[in-house]
Protein backbone atom coordinates (compact mmCIF):
# COMPACT_ATOMS: atom_id res chain seq x y z
CA UNK A 1 0.00 0.00 0.00
CA UNK A 2 1.41 3.31 -1.07
CA UNK A 3 0.54 5.98 0.84
CA UNK A 4 0.69 9.63 0.50
CA UNK A 5 -0.31 10.77 3.81
CA UNK A 6 2.49 13.25 4.09
CA UNK A 7 3.53 15.18 7.07
CA UNK A 8 1.17 18.27 6.66
CA UNK A 9 -1.73 15.90 7.66
CA UNK A 10 -1.07 17.23 10.71
CA UNK A 11 -2.02 20.64 9.88
CA UNK A 12 -6.08 19.28 9.85
CA UNK A 13 -5.62 17.59 12.75
CA UNK A 14 -4.16 20.46 14.70
CA UNK A 15 -6.25 22.90 13.79
CA UNK A 16 -9.19 20.42 14.23
CA UNK A 17 -8.29 20.02 18.04
CA UNK A 18 -7.71 23.96 18.21
CA UNK A 19 -11.37 24.94 17.02
CA UNK A 20 -12.73 22.23 18.94
CA UNK A 21 -11.15 22.99 22.33
CA UNK A 22 -11.97 26.62 21.86
CA UNK A 23 -15.53 26.24 21.17
CA UNK A 24 -16.01 24.48 24.05
CA UNK A 25 -14.43 26.66 26.16
CA UNK A 26 -16.46 29.19 25.17
CA UNK A 27 -19.09 27.39 24.94
CA UNK A 28 -18.73 26.23 28.71
CA UNK A 29 -18.82 30.18 29.37
CA UNK A 30 -21.60 31.17 27.50
CA UNK A 31 -23.84 28.43 27.92
CA UNK A 32 -23.86 27.93 31.56
CA UNK A 33 -25.33 31.00 32.19
CA UNK A 34 -27.91 30.09 29.57
CA UNK A 35 -28.81 26.78 31.21
CA UNK A 36 -28.66 28.41 34.49
CA UNK A 37 -31.67 30.40 33.12
CA UNK A 38 -33.07 27.70 31.55
CA UNK A 39 -33.23 25.57 34.77
CA UNK A 40 -34.62 28.53 37.06
CA UNK A 41 -36.16 30.82 35.35
CA UNK A 42 -40.43 31.14 35.41
CA UNK A 43 -40.56 33.82 32.53
CA UNK A 44 -43.19 32.57 30.19
CA UNK A 45 -41.14 32.36 27.12
CA UNK A 46 -38.22 30.57 28.51
CA UNK A 47 -39.19 27.50 26.26
CA UNK A 48 -39.14 29.79 23.17
CA UNK A 49 -35.84 30.50 23.91
CA UNK A 50 -34.78 26.67 24.73
CA UNK A 51 -36.51 26.12 21.40
CA UNK A 52 -34.23 28.60 19.66
CA UNK A 53 -31.05 27.54 20.95
CA UNK A 54 -32.10 23.99 19.78
CA UNK A 55 -32.17 24.71 16.32
CA UNK A 56 -28.96 23.59 15.29
CA UNK A 57 -30.00 20.48 16.40
CA UNK A 58 -32.60 20.11 13.41
CA UNK A 59 -31.48 22.93 11.00
CA UNK A 60 -29.07 20.94 7.65
CA UNK A 61 -25.71 21.87 8.47
CA UNK A 62 -25.38 23.24 4.86
CA UNK A 63 -28.83 25.56 5.96
CA UNK A 64 -27.27 27.45 8.97
CA UNK A 65 -24.05 27.53 6.96
CA UNK A 66 -25.31 30.02 3.98
CA UNK A 67 -27.05 32.36 6.54
CA UNK A 68 -23.77 32.29 8.27
CA UNK A 69 -22.11 33.20 5.54
CA UNK A 70 -24.17 36.12 4.54
CA UNK A 71 -24.01 37.22 8.41
CA UNK A 72 -20.34 36.74 8.40
CA UNK A 73 -19.92 38.52 4.82
CA UNK A 74 -19.54 42.20 4.15
CA UNK A 75 -23.25 42.74 4.28
CA UNK A 76 -23.78 41.66 7.80
CA UNK A 77 -22.55 41.88 11.40
CA UNK A 78 -19.42 39.70 10.80
CA UNK A 79 -17.91 42.53 8.02
CA UNK A 80 -18.82 44.99 10.09
CA UNK A 81 -16.96 43.46 13.03
CA UNK A 82 -14.19 42.43 10.71
CA UNK A 83 -13.55 46.30 9.44
CA UNK A 84 -12.17 46.99 12.88
CA UNK A 85 -8.97 45.36 12.16
CA UNK A 86 -9.05 46.13 8.32
CA UNK A 87 -10.85 42.83 6.96
CA UNK A 88 -14.05 42.64 4.77
CA UNK A 89 -15.17 39.68 6.21
CA UNK A 90 -14.97 36.84 8.74
CA UNK A 91 -15.64 34.07 6.42
CA UNK A 92 -12.10 32.07 5.32
CA UNK A 93 -11.09 32.88 8.71
CA UNK A 94 -10.78 30.82 11.71
CA UNK A 95 -12.36 33.01 14.22
CA UNK A 96 -15.36 32.68 11.92
CA UNK A 97 -15.04 28.84 11.92
CA UNK A 98 -15.51 29.33 15.69
CA UNK A 99 -18.35 31.30 15.62
CA UNK A 100 -19.90 29.01 13.34
CA UNK A 101 -18.78 26.27 15.38
CA UNK A 102 -20.19 27.71 18.48
CA UNK A 103 -23.45 28.29 17.30
CA UNK A 104 -24.12 24.77 15.52
CA UNK A 105 -22.63 23.06 19.29
CA UNK A 106 -24.63 25.24 21.39
CA UNK A 107 -27.60 22.83 22.00
CA UNK A 108 -25.18 19.86 22.55
CA UNK A 109 -23.67 21.83 25.55
CA UNK A 110 -26.73 23.89 26.94
CA UNK A 111 -29.04 21.14 26.87
CA UNK A 112 -26.91 19.04 29.40
CA UNK A 113 -26.08 21.78 32.00
CA UNK A 114 -29.36 22.57 31.77
CA UNK A 115 -30.88 18.85 32.77
CA UNK A 116 -28.54 18.77 35.35
CA UNK A 117 -29.13 22.12 36.74
CA UNK A 118 -32.92 21.04 36.92
CA UNK A 119 -32.26 17.64 38.32
CA UNK A 120 -30.53 19.45 41.21
CA UNK A 121 -33.76 20.85 42.14
CA UNK A 122 -34.00 24.18 44.40
CA UNK A 123 -33.65 22.68 48.05
CA UNK A 124 -30.01 23.06 47.78
CA UNK A 125 -29.99 26.41 46.73
CA UNK A 126 -32.03 27.68 49.03
CA UNK A 127 -30.72 25.60 51.68
CA UNK A 128 -27.42 27.61 50.96
CA UNK A 129 -29.00 30.65 51.19
CA UNK A 130 -30.70 30.35 54.61
CA UNK A 131 -26.70 29.20 56.03
CA UNK A 132 -25.87 33.10 54.81
CA UNK A 133 -24.37 32.37 50.94
CA UNK A 134 -24.09 34.52 48.16
CA UNK A 135 -26.01 33.41 44.98
CA UNK A 136 -22.51 33.93 43.36
CA UNK A 137 -20.72 31.68 46.35
CA UNK A 138 -23.88 29.51 46.26
CA UNK A 139 -23.44 28.97 42.75
CA UNK A 140 -19.83 27.68 42.74
CA UNK A 141 -19.92 25.33 45.70
CA UNK A 142 -23.13 24.08 45.47
CA UNK A 143 -24.23 23.99 42.38
CA UNK A 144 -21.58 23.31 40.51
CA UNK A 145 -19.90 20.26 42.23
CA UNK A 146 -23.80 18.88 41.63
CA UNK A 147 -24.18 19.66 38.15
CA UNK A 148 -20.51 18.33 37.20
CA UNK A 149 -22.23 15.10 35.10
CA UNK A 150 -24.11 17.67 33.20
CA UNK A 151 -20.79 19.87 32.55
CA UNK A 152 -18.68 16.97 31.58
CA UNK A 153 -21.23 15.43 29.03
CA UNK A 154 -21.95 19.47 27.79
CA UNK A 155 -17.94 19.87 27.17
CA UNK A 156 -17.71 16.13 25.26
CA UNK A 157 -20.37 16.22 23.53
CA UNK A 158 -19.60 19.95 22.40
CA UNK A 159 -16.00 18.92 21.71
CA UNK A 160 -16.76 15.76 19.50
CA UNK A 161 -19.56 17.43 17.78
CA UNK A 162 -17.32 20.31 16.50
CA UNK A 163 -14.59 17.33 15.27
CA UNK A 164 -17.43 16.30 13.06
CA UNK A 165 -18.23 19.23 11.82
CA UNK A 166 -18.42 19.45 8.05
CA UNK A 167 -21.60 21.15 6.10
CA UNK A 168 -21.02 24.14 8.22
CA UNK A 169 -17.00 24.44 7.25
CA UNK A 170 -17.83 23.68 3.79
CA UNK A 171 -19.89 26.71 3.84
CA UNK A 172 -17.93 29.38 4.84
CA UNK A 173 -14.08 28.12 5.20
CA UNK A 174 -12.88 28.21 1.73
CA UNK A 175 -10.52 25.15 1.82
CA UNK A 176 -7.76 27.01 3.24
CA UNK A 177 -4.52 24.84 4.45
CA UNK A 178 -3.73 25.81 8.14
CA UNK A 179 -6.60 28.14 8.87
CA UNK A 180 -10.28 27.16 7.91
CA UNK A 181 -8.85 22.92 6.69
CA UNK A 182 -10.39 21.01 8.99
CA UNK A 183 -9.76 17.16 9.29
CA UNK A 184 -13.45 16.57 8.15
CA UNK A 185 -12.56 18.32 4.92
CA UNK A 186 -9.60 17.12 4.50
CA UNK A 187 -10.80 13.37 4.28
CA UNK A 188 -13.88 14.99 2.15
CA UNK A 189 -10.81 16.05 -0.15
CA UNK A 190 -9.74 12.94 -0.53
CA UNK A 191 -12.58 11.41 -1.08
CA UNK A 192 -13.03 13.33 -3.90
CA UNK A 193 -9.33 12.75 -5.18
CA UNK A 194 -10.36 8.57 -5.22
CA UNK A 195 -7.49 8.42 -2.64
CA UNK A 196 -9.04 6.22 -0.31
CA UNK A 197 -6.29 4.53 1.14
CA UNK A 198 -5.14 7.96 2.43
CA UNK A 199 -8.82 9.47 3.56
CA UNK A 200 -8.93 5.59 5.15
CA UNK A 201 -6.46 6.11 7.53
CA UNK A 202 -8.26 9.72 8.71
CA UNK A 203 -11.13 8.47 9.40
CA UNK A 204 -10.43 5.22 10.79
CA UNK A 205 -7.82 7.89 13.03
CA UNK A 206 -11.31 9.89 14.02
CA UNK A 207 -13.51 6.64 14.61
CA UNK A 208 -10.65 5.66 17.20
CA UNK A 209 -9.81 8.87 18.69
CA UNK A 210 -14.01 9.73 19.25
CA UNK A 211 -14.40 5.99 20.54
CA UNK A 212 -11.63 6.94 23.30
CA UNK A 213 -13.25 10.41 24.06
CA UNK A 214 -16.93 8.91 24.73
CA UNK A 215 -15.68 5.94 26.13
CA UNK A 216 -13.74 8.25 28.84
CA UNK A 217 -16.24 10.04 29.20
CA UNK A 218 -19.13 7.86 30.11
CA UNK A 219 -16.20 5.67 32.92
CA UNK A 220 -15.79 9.69 34.59
CA UNK A 221 -19.63 10.72 34.51
CA UNK A 222 -20.62 6.96 36.09
CA UNK A 223 -17.58 7.83 38.96
CA UNK A 224 -19.30 11.47 39.23
CA UNK A 225 -22.69 10.72 39.64
CA UNK A 226 -21.82 8.37 42.32
CA UNK A 227 -19.70 10.76 43.92
CA UNK A 228 -22.46 13.43 43.58
CA UNK A 229 -25.37 11.44 45.02
CA UNK B 1 -75.74 -4.50 -8.45
CA UNK B 2 -75.49 -4.07 -12.49
CA UNK B 3 -75.17 0.06 -12.02
CA UNK B 4 -72.41 -0.68 -9.39
CA UNK B 5 -70.48 -2.88 -12.02
CA UNK B 6 -71.36 -0.55 -14.37
CA UNK B 7 -69.89 2.22 -12.32
CA UNK B 8 -66.93 1.15 -11.41
CA UNK B 9 -65.98 0.23 -15.02
CA UNK B 10 -66.68 3.46 -16.24
CA UNK B 11 -64.04 4.50 -13.63
CA UNK B 12 -61.57 2.20 -14.10
CA UNK B 13 -62.19 3.41 -17.87
CA UNK B 14 -61.65 6.85 -16.65
CA UNK B 15 -58.84 6.40 -14.97
CA UNK B 16 -57.21 4.27 -17.61
CA UNK B 17 -57.91 7.05 -20.13
CA UNK B 18 -56.20 9.98 -18.17
CA UNK B 19 -52.93 7.83 -17.19
CA UNK B 20 -52.82 6.68 -20.61
CA UNK B 21 -51.19 9.63 -21.91
CA UNK B 22 -48.45 8.64 -19.68
CA UNK B 23 -48.55 4.98 -20.17
CA UNK B 24 -45.52 4.99 -22.19
CA UNK B 25 -43.44 8.02 -20.82
CA UNK B 26 -40.93 6.79 -19.17
CA UNK B 27 -38.25 8.58 -16.52
CA UNK B 28 -34.85 8.65 -16.07
CA UNK B 29 -32.16 10.40 -13.29
CA UNK B 30 -29.48 12.37 -14.71
CA UNK B 31 -26.36 13.49 -12.91
CA UNK B 32 -26.04 17.30 -13.39
CA UNK B 33 -22.57 18.89 -13.31
CA UNK B 34 -23.12 22.21 -10.99
CA UNK B 35 -22.30 24.97 -13.57
CA UNK B 36 -24.80 23.08 -15.94
CA UNK B 37 -28.02 23.95 -13.84
CA UNK B 38 -29.84 26.11 -15.42
CA UNK B 39 -29.84 25.07 -18.58
CA UNK B 40 -30.64 21.56 -17.71
CA UNK B 41 -34.04 22.36 -16.19
CA UNK B 42 -34.85 24.27 -19.34
CA UNK B 43 -33.91 21.22 -21.95
CA UNK B 44 -35.49 18.75 -19.63
CA UNK B 45 -38.31 21.03 -19.43
CA UNK B 46 -38.58 21.07 -23.54
CA UNK B 47 -37.94 17.12 -23.74
CA UNK B 48 -40.80 16.26 -21.30
CA UNK B 49 -43.24 18.94 -22.71
CA UNK B 50 -42.11 16.88 -26.68
CA UNK B 51 -42.21 13.29 -25.10
CA UNK B 52 -43.65 13.24 -22.46
CA UNK B 53 -40.68 11.64 -20.56
CA UNK B 54 -39.71 12.52 -17.04
CA UNK B 55 -36.15 13.72 -16.69
CA UNK B 56 -35.19 13.51 -13.04
CA UNK B 57 -31.90 16.44 -12.28
CA UNK B 58 -29.81 15.67 -9.76
CA UNK B 59 -26.96 18.67 -9.47
CA UNK B 60 -23.60 18.31 -8.05
CA UNK B 61 -19.86 18.13 -8.18
CA UNK B 62 -18.86 15.78 -11.30
CA UNK B 63 -15.70 14.25 -8.97
CA UNK B 64 -19.01 13.05 -6.36
CA UNK B 65 -21.19 11.87 -8.91
CA UNK B 66 -18.61 10.29 -10.56
CA UNK B 67 -17.67 8.47 -7.08
CA UNK B 68 -21.22 7.60 -6.55
CA UNK B 69 -22.16 5.90 -9.87
CA UNK B 70 -19.09 3.46 -9.17
CA UNK B 71 -20.77 2.67 -6.19
CA UNK B 72 -24.50 1.97 -8.45
CA UNK B 73 -25.67 5.22 -8.08
CA UNK B 74 -28.76 5.05 -9.91
CA UNK B 75 -27.91 7.84 -12.33
CA UNK B 76 -28.95 6.90 -16.66
CA UNK B 77 -26.86 9.90 -17.70
CA UNK B 78 -24.31 11.92 -16.20
CA UNK B 79 -23.87 15.53 -17.52
CA UNK B 80 -20.08 16.41 -16.35
CA UNK B 81 -18.10 19.23 -16.12
CA UNK B 82 -15.55 18.07 -17.68
CA UNK B 83 -14.62 15.23 -20.22
CA UNK B 84 -11.85 12.80 -17.62
CA UNK B 85 -15.31 11.55 -15.78
CA UNK B 86 -17.11 9.96 -18.73
CA UNK B 87 -14.01 8.91 -20.33
CA UNK B 88 -13.05 7.20 -17.14
CA UNK B 89 -16.58 5.37 -16.75
CA UNK B 90 -16.19 4.60 -20.39
CA UNK B 91 -12.77 2.85 -20.10
CA UNK B 92 -13.94 1.59 -16.56
CA UNK B 93 -16.63 -0.62 -18.19
CA UNK B 94 -19.71 1.47 -16.74
CA UNK B 95 -20.66 3.71 -19.87
CA UNK B 96 -21.38 3.29 -23.22
CA UNK B 97 -18.62 4.22 -25.50
CA UNK B 98 -20.78 5.78 -28.37
CA UNK B 99 -22.58 7.57 -26.13
CA UNK B 100 -20.11 9.83 -25.18
CA UNK B 101 -20.19 13.58 -26.61
CA UNK B 102 -19.36 16.87 -25.60
CA UNK B 103 -22.40 18.79 -24.81
CA UNK B 104 -21.02 21.91 -23.85
CA UNK B 105 -17.54 23.87 -23.94
CA UNK B 106 -17.57 26.11 -20.61
CA UNK B 107 -16.21 29.51 -20.54
CA UNK B 108 -14.00 30.95 -17.65
CA UNK B 109 -14.65 34.25 -16.66
CA UNK B 110 -13.28 36.37 -13.48
CA UNK B 111 -15.97 37.83 -12.34
CA UNK B 112 -17.24 40.79 -9.60
CA UNK B 113 -20.39 41.79 -7.51
CA UNK B 114 -19.05 45.38 -7.98
CA UNK B 115 -18.95 47.16 -11.76
CA UNK B 116 -15.51 48.51 -10.95
CA UNK B 117 -13.54 45.82 -9.43
CA UNK B 118 -12.77 43.90 -12.50
CA UNK B 119 -11.48 45.60 -15.62
CA UNK B 120 -9.27 42.69 -17.24
CA UNK B 121 -5.73 40.83 -16.26
CA UNK B 122 -4.28 43.58 -15.27
CA UNK B 123 -7.13 43.39 -11.86
CA UNK B 124 -5.24 39.98 -11.39
CA UNK B 125 -1.87 41.54 -11.66
CA UNK B 126 -2.04 44.41 -9.75
CA UNK B 127 -3.54 42.25 -6.40
CA UNK B 128 -5.65 44.55 -4.88
CA UNK B 129 -8.00 42.54 -3.26
CA UNK B 130 -8.47 40.26 -0.16
CA UNK B 131 -9.53 37.08 -1.50
CA UNK B 132 -10.17 35.04 -5.11
CA UNK B 133 -12.71 32.63 -5.23
CA UNK B 134 -12.01 29.63 -6.82
CA UNK B 135 -13.87 26.13 -7.35
CA UNK B 136 -11.92 23.01 -5.62
CA UNK B 137 -9.19 22.37 -8.86
CA UNK B 138 -9.18 18.71 -7.37
CA UNK B 139 -12.72 17.96 -7.96
CA UNK B 140 -14.02 20.80 -10.37
CA UNK B 141 -12.94 21.76 -14.25
CA UNK B 142 -13.25 25.24 -13.42
CA UNK B 143 -11.10 25.07 -10.30
CA UNK B 144 -7.92 23.34 -12.70
CA UNK B 145 -8.77 26.26 -15.53
CA UNK B 146 -9.00 28.99 -12.86
CA UNK B 147 -5.29 27.66 -11.61
CA UNK B 148 -4.28 27.23 -15.24
CA UNK B 149 -4.72 30.48 -16.40
CA UNK B 150 -2.86 32.13 -12.92
CA UNK B 151 0.10 29.79 -13.94
CA UNK B 152 -0.21 31.05 -17.39
CA UNK B 153 -0.43 34.43 -16.22
CA UNK B 154 2.79 33.57 -13.83
CA UNK B 155 0.55 34.91 -10.84
CA UNK B 156 -0.49 31.87 -9.09
CA UNK B 157 2.46 31.61 -6.49
CA UNK B 158 1.89 35.15 -5.29
CA UNK B 159 -2.08 35.03 -5.28
CA UNK B 160 -2.04 31.82 -3.97
CA UNK B 161 -2.35 33.02 -0.45
CA UNK B 162 -5.30 34.80 -1.04
CA UNK B 163 -7.49 31.67 -3.08
CA UNK B 164 -10.88 30.52 -1.26
CA UNK B 165 -11.99 27.55 -2.60
CA UNK B 166 -15.50 26.86 -3.20
CA UNK B 167 -16.60 23.03 -3.06
CA UNK B 168 -18.25 23.28 -6.57
CA UNK B 169 -18.15 25.93 -8.69
CA UNK B 170 -21.92 26.79 -6.93
CA UNK B 171 -20.21 27.71 -4.25
CA UNK B 172 -17.32 29.35 -5.95
CA UNK B 173 -19.88 31.51 -7.35
CA UNK B 174 -21.49 32.09 -3.77
CA UNK B 175 -18.29 33.64 -2.05
CA UNK B 176 -18.22 36.03 -5.21
CA UNK B 177 -22.15 36.50 -4.81
CA UNK B 178 -22.50 37.41 -1.21
CA UNK B 179 -19.38 39.44 -1.13
CA UNK B 180 -16.93 37.61 0.97
CA UNK B 181 -14.58 37.48 -1.92
CA UNK B 182 -14.50 40.22 -3.81
CA UNK B 183 -13.67 38.40 -7.29
CA UNK B 184 -13.71 35.12 -8.27
CA UNK B 185 -13.51 32.34 -11.49
CA UNK B 186 -16.80 31.22 -12.32
CA UNK B 187 -18.91 29.60 -14.95
CA UNK B 188 -20.22 32.14 -17.76
CA UNK B 189 -23.20 30.49 -17.84
CA UNK B 190 -23.50 31.21 -14.12
CA UNK B 191 -23.60 35.14 -15.12
CA UNK B 192 -26.64 35.09 -17.62
CA UNK B 193 -28.66 36.35 -18.57
CA UNK B 194 -27.28 39.36 -16.50
CA UNK B 195 -25.41 39.55 -13.27
CA UNK B 196 -24.45 42.59 -13.42
CA UNK B 197 -21.10 43.42 -11.56
CA UNK B 198 -17.88 43.62 -14.15
CA UNK B 199 -16.16 40.56 -15.37
CA UNK B 200 -13.22 39.57 -17.87
CA UNK B 201 -13.67 36.49 -20.20
CA UNK B 202 -10.79 34.74 -20.16
CA UNK B 203 -9.04 34.29 -23.35
CA UNK B 204 -9.16 30.89 -24.50
CA UNK B 205 -5.43 30.34 -24.80
CA UNK B 206 -5.07 30.41 -20.61
CA UNK B 207 -6.53 27.23 -20.36
CA UNK B 208 -7.17 23.76 -21.65
CA UNK B 209 -10.77 23.93 -23.21
CA UNK B 210 -13.58 22.90 -20.61
CA UNK B 211 -15.20 20.08 -22.77
CA UNK B 212 -17.85 18.93 -20.92
CA UNK B 213 -19.30 15.36 -21.86
CA UNK B 214 -22.01 13.14 -21.97
CA UNK B 215 -22.31 9.67 -21.09
CA UNK B 216 -25.15 6.87 -20.83
CA UNK B 217 -24.68 4.45 -17.83
CA UNK B 218 -24.32 1.24 -18.91
CA UNK B 219 -26.89 -0.16 -16.71
CA UNK B 220 -29.57 2.38 -18.21
CA UNK B 221 -28.69 1.17 -21.53
CA UNK B 222 -31.86 -0.14 -22.38
CA UNK B 223 -34.05 3.12 -20.98
CA UNK B 224 -35.98 5.21 -23.29
CA UNK B 225 -36.11 7.87 -22.03
CA UNK B 226 -32.52 8.13 -20.84
CA UNK B 227 -31.59 7.64 -24.85
CA UNK B 228 -33.79 10.29 -26.06
CA UNK B 229 -32.68 12.69 -24.00
CA UNK B 230 -29.26 12.38 -25.12
CA UNK B 231 -30.49 12.46 -28.71
CA UNK B 232 -32.27 15.57 -28.04
CA UNK B 233 -29.52 17.11 -26.74
CA UNK B 234 -27.96 17.41 -29.67
CA UNK B 235 -31.06 18.53 -31.55
CA UNK B 236 -30.70 22.21 -32.47
CA UNK B 237 -33.50 23.29 -30.37
CA UNK B 238 -31.22 22.47 -26.99
CA UNK B 239 -28.35 23.36 -28.92
CA UNK B 240 -30.14 26.76 -29.04
CA UNK B 241 -30.74 26.73 -25.35
CA UNK B 242 -27.13 25.68 -23.95
CA UNK B 243 -25.71 28.41 -26.35
CA UNK B 244 -28.63 31.07 -24.67
CA UNK B 245 -26.53 29.85 -21.13
CA UNK B 246 -22.83 31.29 -22.38
CA UNK B 247 -21.56 27.87 -23.84
CA UNK B 248 -19.63 27.28 -26.76
CA UNK B 249 -20.85 24.31 -28.88
CA UNK B 250 -18.92 21.54 -30.40
CA UNK B 251 -19.85 21.07 -34.10
CA UNK B 252 -20.05 17.53 -34.04
CA UNK B 253 -22.29 16.98 -31.39
CA UNK B 254 -25.06 18.19 -33.50
CA UNK B 255 -27.40 16.50 -35.79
Amino acid sequence: MNLHVSADIWQPIRLTLELAALTTVILMVVGTPIAWWLARSRAWWKEAVAALVAIPLVLPPTVLGFYLLVALGPSGPGGALASLWGARTLAFTFPGLVIGSVLFSMPFVVQPIRNAFEAMGDRPMEAAATLRASPWRAFWTIAVPLASPGFLTGAILGFAHTVGEFGVVLMIGGNIPGKTKVLSVAIYDYVETSQWAEASVLALGMVVFSFCVILTMMLIEKKMTKSAS
Amino acid sequence: MRSMRFATAALGAAIALLTGANAFAGSANVAVAANFTEPAKEIAGLFKAKTGHDIVLSFGASGQFYTQIKENAPFAILLSADDERPKKLVSEGLGVAESRFTYAIGKLVLWSRDPATVKGEETLKANAFNKLSIANPTAAPYGAAAVETLKALNLYDTIQPKIVQGNTISQAFQFVDTGNAELGFVALSQLMPNAGGSRWLVPQNLYTEIRQDAVLLKASAGNEAATAFLAFLKTPEARAVIEKFGYALDPKSGT
